[in-house]
């Protein structure tokens, strides 16, 4: 053919134009004729129940919606079902939300008033001493007491994260527009329509065709518009239903952080077997996730987080155990890494730890103990020829002179530290066989369109997804575009999580790629059209083979791949006021092959600020159950001063079952970031096992 | 009140203490400025005024009176913005027209000391920053870009 490959080279992003002109439309740029504003009246108490609501609103001129305005059933469904879309008696966190006004002018509903009376009970906020689990997980690999009986050494550990706020710059927001048949259509800022399809069918009990859900121009999600876009559109379509009219529900940044989803915060302890040589012989680990008040992906996230907990080490004998317990807090969800960030955070400061104890250098252990292909996990998966973990490491050790530099650094008040990591690609164990997704290729007459219920949220979806139907097709990338993800249009491909888009529906679209191509055989795609018609390809998700998990046992394949990553960061203490500088930051990631690599880059680029963040600066402080830092002034992410520079290496190893060889990217960096800088810490000597690493908690620790 | 926007010259009646920001999306309708925030802590509605880059969530109105104010829609074909486009300093996009607003009022070549201490007010959750710097950096002049 000639023609160079769209996949692996750096084809511009379909996005970009509309981006850097001001033209790409996100919600709050739209607006309809006679649109409403929308409010959300929220509890101001942790627990209890709510006794009178008084709007002091003239009623005329306002729409309120209460619980007795929904249609169907008052939840938000997702898991679980125990989540409410307004309140009716019983509250379980500060800014759960109550009622719904709604007014043309903005100002007079800002203006506007409730009272609300309660009777309040006594809330929990320690994740330890709830009496309500919402999840409990146990997986078992041979038999501990026999692990640390071989044992020459048992390390124990306790280690905490907390709260994060996702902080996608665009705050959440949808409109929803009556669509003249009792039904709505609901535009967004969201990472899933079809969960905010599904959960709005649920609650205003309507059929399918009445529900259409549209993803405009998303500005970040990072897991926080995974599932809350459910809530906020169930609101505003509550409004629009009831006015008639269209009903803009937009959140400012306070209200965003206030109630919105947040990363669960852990407890993880550990208690490890070693031999004196540096052999894992035994790992015990019991991990403590707080849900807050309701289940949303809890159940989910433990899971993940618990696949991940031992780390990407081989050992004969594994237990773990985990939960997640409700709280009186805004409840926790979804949040790049999904768990796995916690869980692998304790893993690696303790694998630190254990070299201290064992007085040998950190690499040398990791070295010895690192999964290599053969190898199996805690689930009982023999992992294949993609597991690089060993290659990962010494890439990332070689690239730093990871030893000289420890030693070099050694008493300077500088640290250098590293972690290696792992994450699953796709929906864990039998997630991916139940979403069942499905993709569909259109052809036009340049080349194809895609049709794809994944969203484009700032990842280059559009982008990598129209390389792999050009490639596969045979056409050019431009001839290829990709159709918004609109319900009414596309079909249901799972949601935009997990590190999946690229695997999972970036290989249904190669594969209706590949059956277009056959069809078409010598004709061109115009020239098919002139003579058999349009042409339509829909694939649907078919398990590979050699997949197979069970969920009563917990065992089996937890992903079909992993990714394999290993920072290296140096940190700087600052003697006088403890801070922890980061100076350098290095990361290596094998994500199989990376159909864009500056698209997979900037995920891995992004991500490791993000963990950065998550590691020094990111503190949600909550005070009787409510956010207390609500707002961008004294909650601190990442600015260009706080973000070293980030030296990516991006290890190929194509993975055959991918497309174009290629796994999941978008979570995985967000592992590495927080052990690594707190080993770093470490070296530099200050044994610190809670997160964010903040001048106070480094002094009470130096102190200690 | 009567400024130039964008080299046109505009005329609009609004409160003097509206927020420049309410002024460009609603009365004007050019949505390019975003707000992550309204509080002076993003830089998402970063605009320039009289070439400095202020943050318009938190200017009134009246502070531009008869200044020239640009916006990202202000911007033709700005070697910055094929840039962003070409060396991912856009992902989601949302602190994108701030970030370049921001970024050619640092001026020809800026050090990435210079980028660092002028973007200090611009956040982006997406890239890093690591990407917007290789874009500034290589939205120089089209001819050395070729050459390299
Ligand atoms: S919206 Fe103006 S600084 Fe954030
Ligand atoms: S590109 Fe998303 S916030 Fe900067």
């Amino acid at each position: 053919m000639g023609r160079r490959g769209a996949v692996g080279s750096n084809v511009l992003r379909k996005d970009g134009a509309g981006k850097v002109n001001g033209r790409a439309l996100y919600l709050d740029d739209l607006s309809f004729p006679g649109m409403l504003h929308a409010r959300t009246i929220r509890s101001t108490i942790p627990a209890g129940t709510i006794t009178r609501v008084t709007p002091r609103v003239a009623t005329r001129e306002f729409i309120v919606v209460d619980h007795r305005d929904i249609p169907g059933r008052n939840v938000v469904a997702l898991i679980d079902d125990d989540q409410p879309c307004l309140a009716e008696k019983r509250i379980r966190h500060v800014a759960e939300p109550i009622l719904v006004l709604a007014h043309e002018d903005r100002e007079t509903l800002l203006g506007a008033t409730v009272d609300i009376e309660y009777r309040q009970t006594t809330p929990n906020y320690d994740p330890l001493r709830s009496d309500v689990t919402f999840k409990q997980i146990a997986i078992d690999k041979g038999h501990v007491a026999d692990g640390f009986a071989r044992a020459d050494l048992i390390v124990d550990g306790e280690y905490r994260t907390r709260h994060q706020e996702q902080l996608y710059i665009e705050p959440n927001g949808v409109i929803a527009v009556p669509d003249g048949h009792g039904g709505v259509i609901v535009y967004g800022s969201l990472q899933c329509p079809y969960y905010v399809h599904r959960a709005l069918k649920v609650l205003l009990g309507l059929p399918d065709e009445r529900v259409r859900v549209i993803q405009t121009e998303t500005g970040g999600g990072f897991g926080g518009k995974e599932e809350y876009p459910s809530m906020i559109a169930g609101h505003a379509a509550l409004a629009a239903i009831k006015s008639g009219r269209p009903v803009k529900l937009v959140y400012d940044r306070v209200e965003d952080m206030l109630a919105t989803t947040k990363r669960h915060p852990s407890i993880v302890r550990h208690r490890t077997g070693v031999t004196k040589d540096g052999r894992l012989t035994a790992i015990e680990i019991d991990a403590t996730f707080d849900g807050g008040a309701y289940a949303t992906l809890s159940a989910v996230v433990l899971s993940r987080g618990l696949i991940h907990a031992s780390g990407p080490y081989r050992c004969d004998h594994v237990k773990i155990r985990g939960r997640a317990t409700m709280t009186n807090t805004p409840p926790n969800g979804a949040f790049r890494g999904f768990g796995a960030p916690q869980t692998q955070f304790a893993a690696e400061v303790h694998m630190d730890r254990i070299a201290d104890a064992l007085g040998i250098d950190p690499v040398r252990l990791r070295e010895l103990n690192a999964f290599r292909p053969g190898d199996i996990t805690a689930t009982g998966q023999t992992l294949g020829k993609d597991c690089s973990a060993l290659t990962v490491l010494r890439e990332a050790v070689k690239r730093t002179d990871f030893r000289k530099r420890r030693k070099a650094l050694k008493g300077t008040g500088r640290g250098i530290g590293l972690a290696l990591f792992f994450h699953g690609s796709g929906f864990t164990g039998s997630g991916e066989v139940k979403l069942a997704s499905r993709a569909t290729l259109q052809l036009t007459e340049r080349g194809a369109r895609i049709l794809v219920g994944s969203t484009e949220i700032g990842q280059g979806t559009r982008t990598m997804l129209a390389q792999i139907v050009a490639d596969t097709l045979g056409v050019s990338y431009d001839a290829v575009d990709v159709n918004d993800a609109d319900t009414g249009v596309v079909p249901d491909s799972g949601p935009t999580v997990a590190s999946r888009t690229c695997l999972i529906v970036g290989r249904l679209l190669q594969r209706a790629a590949a059956e277009m191509r056959e069809r078409l055989g010598d004709l061109s795609p115009s020239q098919y059209l002139k003579k058999h018609g349009p042409l339509v390809v829909t694939t649907q998700y078919e398990k590979p083979e050699k997949v197979s998990w069970d969920d009563t046992t917990y065992r089996g394949d937890a992903y079909e791949s992993y990714g394999w990553g290993c920072d290296v960061a140096e940190v700087q203490i600052d003697p006088v006021t403890s801070q922890a500088i980061p100076v350098a930051f290095t990361t290596v990631h094998e994500i199989g092959r990376a159909i864009h690599p500056g698209l997979a880059r900037g995920q891995i680029e992004g991500g490791s600020a993000q963990g950065i963040g998550w590691a020094l600066l990111e503190e949600v402080v909550i005070r009787d159950g409510r956010m207390v830092n609500s707002s961008l002034t004294n909650y601190i992410i990442p600015t260009t001063l706080d973000t070293p520079p980030i030296e990516v290496q991006i290890v190929d190893n194509p993975y055959p079952q991918g497309p174009f060889g290629a796994k999941g990217v978008g979570e995985m960096p967000i592992d590495g970031p927080a052990p690594a800088i707190i080993n770093a810490i470490r070296h530099a000597g200050v044994d610190i096992r809670e997160i964010p690493a903040s001048p106070e908690r480094i002094q009470a620790c130096a102190s200690r | 009140m009567r400024f130039t926007l964008n080299g046109k010259r505009t005329r609009v009646d609004v409160h003097p203490l509206a927020r420049l920001l309410d002024v460009l999306r609603e009365e004007l309708h050019l949505t390019g400025t975003k707000e992550g925030c309204g509080e002076g802590e993003c830089g998402a509605c970063t605009v320039l005024i009289d070439g400095h880059p202020v943050n318009a969530c938190l200017v009134p109105a009246a502070h531009a009176e008869g200044a020239e104010v640009t916006t990202i829609e202000g911007l033709r074909a700005h070697p910055l913005q094929h840039a962003f486009v070409e060396h991912g300093g856009a992902q989601c996009g949302i602190c994108t027209p701030g970030m370049i607003l921001a970024a050619v009022a640092l001026g020809p070549k800026p050090s990435r000391k210079a980028m660092q201490a002028g973007l200090a007010g611009n956040l982006c959750r997406c890239t890093g920053y690591s990407a917007i710097y290789r874009s500034i950096e290589k939205a120089r002049p089209a001819r050395k870009r070729k050459r390299r």
